[in-house]
Formats: C-alpha cells, sequence, structure tokens
C-alpha cells in the first residue's frame, strides 16, 4: 500500500470529506512525527509502535567501490519499535 | 533534544487545529489513518509512505536462542516481524 491508496480508502470510508482534506490529515500525521523527531522527542501510539532517534558516532567508513577510507560524521537516525498489539496482531494474536 | 513524548493525543489535536474537523471526528480520522496501516500490514503488506519511509512485514525463520539469566536454550518459533525503512527525507530532515 502506497500513501495515495491509504488517502483514497480513508476518503471512500468518508464520502463527506474532500480526499484533499484526507491527504492534509495524513500528512498531518507523518510530518509531525518528523517534527518530532527532528527535535528529539519521542513518539508513542500505543498499540501501533514508537518512534524515537538514536544517535550514531562519527565514524571511518569505506567507499564499498573503490575502498577509499571516508570520514562519516555523527548523525542521528530514526529508529522504531513495533507495539505489542501489532506484535500480536502480525503473529495470529495469542504470543509477543 | 527536549526529551518529550507526543502520544496520539497531540496528534488528534494537530488534525483538529489543520482541517477544521470536531475534535471527535479529528481524533476518529488519525485512528483511521494508523488501523488503515494495521490492517495492511497484518495481511503482510508493505507500507509506503513517500518522503516518509516504509513498514515493512518480516518473516523469521525458527532459531534457538537462550534465556540470558540461565543460559538455558529455548527455541524462538518462527514469527512475523515489522520494521521500518526511513526514507532518505525524513533521514536528511532529523539531521537538519
Amino acid at each position: 500500500m502506497i500513501k495515495s491508496e491509504l488517502i483514497s480508502k480513508i476518503a471512500q470510508q468518508n464520502p463527506h470529506l474532500y480526499q484533499r482534506d484526507v491527504e492534509m490529515i495524513v500528512n498531518a500525521i507523518l510530518d509531525e512525527i518528523a517534527d518530532a523527531l527532528s527535535r528529539g522527542d519521542r513518539v508513542e501510539l500505543r498499540g501501533f509502535g514508537a518512534f524515537s532517534v538514536r544517535q550514531r558516532r562519527a565514524r571511518q567508513g569505506r567507499n564499498p567501490r573503490t575502498g577509499d577510507k571516508v570520514a562519516v560524521d555523527e548523525k542521528v537516525v530514526p529508529f522504531f519499535k513495533s507495539g505489542k498489539e501489532m506484535r500480536e496482531r502480525l503473529n495470529g494474536g495469542d504470543e509477543g | 533534544m527536549t526529551g518529550k513524548t507526543i502520544t496520539r493525543t497531540d496528534f488528534y489535536e494537530t488534525v483538529y487545529q489543520k482541517v477544521g474537523l470536531s475534535r471527535v471526528e479529528s481524533a476518529e480520522l488519525v485512528e483511521s489513518v494508523l488501523n488503515e496501516i494495521s490492517d495492511a500490514l497484518e495481511r503482510g503488506e508493505t507500507v509506503k509512505l513517500s518522503s516518509f519511509g516504509s513498514f515493512v512485514v518480516r518473516s523469521k525463520g525458527r532459531r534457538i536462542g537462550r534465556n540470558p539469566k540461565t543460559g538455558e536454550e529455548v527455541p524462538i518459533e518462527p514469527r512475523r516481524v515489522l520494521v521500518f525503512k526511513p526514507s532518505a527525507v525524513l533521514k536528511a530532515r532529523i539531521n537538519s
């Protein structure tokens, strides 16, 4: 499923809304997650999962094609952990 | 880092502020978005949200794990896990 399919599905369930309103809702949710992560905040959606950021130290990397050494700066990466209910749903309901 | 946690109610409020629906309906729509994504994942579909990232369901085979406290071997049964792959746009946004 891609974003446009998600938007059409929700628009179909809500015939009183314009498709562009649904689009705005989906984008507002995704933007809020991205903004929170840029501030270093956590996002917790019970049953679904939690987004957070993890710090990665600067390291010496290598260009895999040429083998040259390259300096990789320290960075922050997004991290997602699925929620308990989600893990149960993916596995038929009764296990964690 | 401000160390805050964003939860469902923050999303309800954002959608309410941005879209001009009632509070009740704003909350319902946030839930619909999460439910549609969860349903697709439960069906085993990949959910691709452009400029945000993809949620992918991976199947893991049976393997032998170990209880770290007792050292006892315990089988880990085949299961499905959810992974989030952040898009390049999201990674860049978080580091800017």
